[in-house]
């Protein structure tokens, strides 16, 4: 294999027999670049799938308290149901093996000022774990954490338009803003792919608020993601345990409707994941047929590259060239032909991607691309099945009496 | 150098067997210039493909410069075409994308002789048959004689015991074809030995010995008088 004389014996056949070359080399160079571009497209194609569901995460529930319309256990009917930190507290004690993160949220509208500048905007009081609920994105500063919670901390992390609205072109970190009088540091500022109206919220610790306006334990909503790997009937099946635990408590007949209301999103997502599957196979069975052809492709060229080379193969043998020398030859020379214009058509199927760029947006195909270890995989499959084409007729060239290879036809 | 015993050799057509060589004896020394001549079909290419582990036989025996040629695997019969024998053919068979000198250095490549030996030797052989001008030239660009000179020089390189030459003037004109025995004769001359297949009397009558196939046997086995080709060139 490292023979230097072997070498320049491969190198000067390849040379002297440019067409011969090209011709197997393009088939491999169009394989690698057909793959690359169309698996790259379908990426393209998921990347936007993902794009339109990435703002919340997917596998959240909501629980709101709602009326009890129904009497129960010698309570009235129409009371009104109110969640406490304790409720939250004993969902995490009950369900902690299921769930992955877990806040509570209160509502609250604000005017907020700054300096000279004033605007309405909605408080949503939270648990550190919000920011993972949420997605919502840090741009500077940090999140509300555990010790904020713990102390009451008057802080703040605002929306990025917010900071646009008041701020100006001020940093707002480190600042202190007014809402409905009441002064907070501002401790972060965030973005969120939802949009504007994400951007235009206020986050601050769910004690702080419980302290200022009500120093009570009430809170508007409770938001917990579970874990994945509870699949869509886990996930109904701890909704289901959730409402029951929390019905039980607030004394709410389980038959009633309205006492509770707990929503989520499974069987959107249910829906998001067969869609995303269906992808998935689309590009996946593009990638095989693409392959697929090239190796098809190259099995002919080199059937007809052995073929044309019997002859000479027959002189080789008949100068003294063992079988194994013969076969080696071929496989060698077939080895540098593919890897040569296989990386050809890797750079070539990268270029056009990435020259693609944004381009294809309208025709829902975002940041196209192919991951590296994909294409080394394409490329290792396109040699590896080389080799063996060439290796087939390879074999039968050198079995061939050389007898036989040189009569004249 | 070359002792053949009972050889016979047969080959499969569709449904039919024929049989080409019905048992030949042939005993061949050192230094001496056979033809082996007969009409076509009479076996004489047979016989010279299997001397030159081209082919091999159904029976008898073959011991070349006392080495029994049997049951070899294809990389030994390999290893003694290229140490033993030297192979010249009706088309030349060079290999067409390799200039003159590389394709006279081919069997030492497969010898495993060092690059510069290999070039050294292979210029050597080419201005013996004339043509160390024409070392840097593509068969193509070469006249037939010319094509057949190269490929001496190439059969020549590895110096082997024997040389094996398949209707060597078979696609020359008669000038060139003496030209070609002028120098087959002038190697001969150097004691080498030379098996030369032939169906055309003057050729044979320029080696020392005549070998008459008929049929899948020896017809006739005689020393001969040689015609020296010089004086036609």
């Amino acid at each position: 294999m490292f023979d230097l004389d072997r070498w320049r014996e491969i190198f000067q056949t390849i040379n002297k027999n440019k067409l011969r070359t090209l011709l197997a080399g393009f088939t491999v160079t169009l394989g690698i670049l057909i793959f690359t571009v169309l698996f790259g497209m379908g990426n393209g194609l998921k990347n936007t799938f993902y794009k339109f569901f990435q703002d919340d995460a997917q596998n959240t529930l909501f629980i709101y308290p709602g009326f009890a319309t129904k009497p129960f256990k010698g309570f009235k009917e129409n009371r009104r149901i109110e969640f406490e930190n304790e409720d939250l507290e004993l969902i995490k004690e009950k369900f902690g093996d299921r769930i992955e993160y877990t806040t509570a949220r209160i509502y609250k509208g604000v005017t907020a000022k700054y300096k000279g500048e004033y605007g309405s905007y909605s408080v949503r009081a939270v648990h550190p774990d919000h920011q993972y609920l949420e997605k919502t994105i840090i741009d500077k500063g940090r999140y509300i954490n555990e010790y904020d919670i713990k102390n009451d901390a008057r802080i703040a992390v605002i929306g990025r338009l917010v900071e646009k609205d008041l701020f100006g072109n001020e940093n707002a970190i480190g600042k202190f803003i007014s809402l409905n009088k009441i002064i907070y540091r501002v401790v972060g500022v965030f973005s969120d792919a939802g949009g504007d109206r994400e951007e235009r919220n206020i986050y601050m610790p769910v004690s702080t608020i419980q302290l200022i306006y009500k120093n009570t334990e009430v809170i508007d909503q409770i938001n917990l993601s579970y874990n994945m790997e509870l699949g869509a009937a886990g996930a109904m099946r701890l909704s289901n345990d959730i409402e029951k635990l929390l019905k039980n408590k607030h004394n709410i007949a389980p038959s009633d409707q309205n006492g509770i209301y707990i929503g989520s999103v499974i069987e959107d997502l249910q829906q998001n994941l067969a869609i995303a599957n269906v992808l998935q196979i689309i590009v996946t069975v593009i990638g095989i047929g693409t392959l697929l052809a090239g190796v098809i492709g190259i099995s002919n060229i080199m059937v007809y590259i052995v073929k044309e080379r019997t002859k000479e193969l027959g002189i080789r043998k008949a100068l003294g060239a063992t079988p194994g020398s013969v076969i080696g030859m071929i496989l060698q020379e077939t080895l540098i032909i593919t890897m040569l214009f296989g990386y050809l058509g890797i750079f070539l199927g990268n270029y056009i991607l990435n020259s693609m760029g944004t381009k294809l947006e309208d025709w829902f195909i975002t940041n196209p691309n192919v991951s590296q270890s994909t294409i080394i995989w394409a490329t290792v499959i396109l040699i590896f099945s080389g080799l063996i084409a060439g290796y087939i007729p390879a074999r039968r060239a050198a079995k061939v009496q050389p007898i036989v290879a040189l009569r004249d036809e | 150098m070359i002792q053949i015993n009972e050889l016979h050799k047969s080959y499969r057509m569709g449904s039919n067997e024929l049989h080409v060589l019905k048992g030949i004896d042939l005993d061949i020394k050192e230094g001496e210039f056979v033809s082996i001549m007969g009409s076509s079909g009479s076996g004489k290419s047979t016989l010279l493909n299997i001397i030159g582990m081209l082919d091999l036989a159904d029976k008898g025996s073959y011991v070349l410069d006392g080495v029994p040629i049997k049951n070899l695997s294809e990389k030994k019969a390999a290893l003694y075409r290229n140490k033993f024998l030297g192979f010249i053919f009706q088309s030349f068979n060079l290999i067409n994308y390799k200039n003159a000198a590389e394709n006279v250095a081919l069997p030492l490549y497969y010898q495993g002789i060092s690059r510069k030996i290999r070039k050294e030797k292979s210029l050597y052989y080419l201005e013996k048959v004339g043509l160390a001008d024409w070392a840097h030239h593509l068969p193509s660009e070469l006249s037939g004689g010319q094509k057949q000179r190269v490929a001496i020089a190439r059969a020549l390189a590895s110096e082997p015991k024997v040389l094996l030459a398949d209707e060597p003037t078979g696609a020359l004109d008669t000038t060139t074809s003496y030209e070609v025995m002028d120098f087959l004769q002038s190697i001969n001359d150097e004691g080498k030995t030379i098996l030369v297949v032939t169906h055309e009397p003057d050729i044979a009558d320029m080696t020392k010995r005549i070998v008459m196939l008929k049929d899948g046997k020896i017809l006739e086995d005689k020393k001969v008088e040689q015609v020296r080709a010089s004086q036609y060139v």
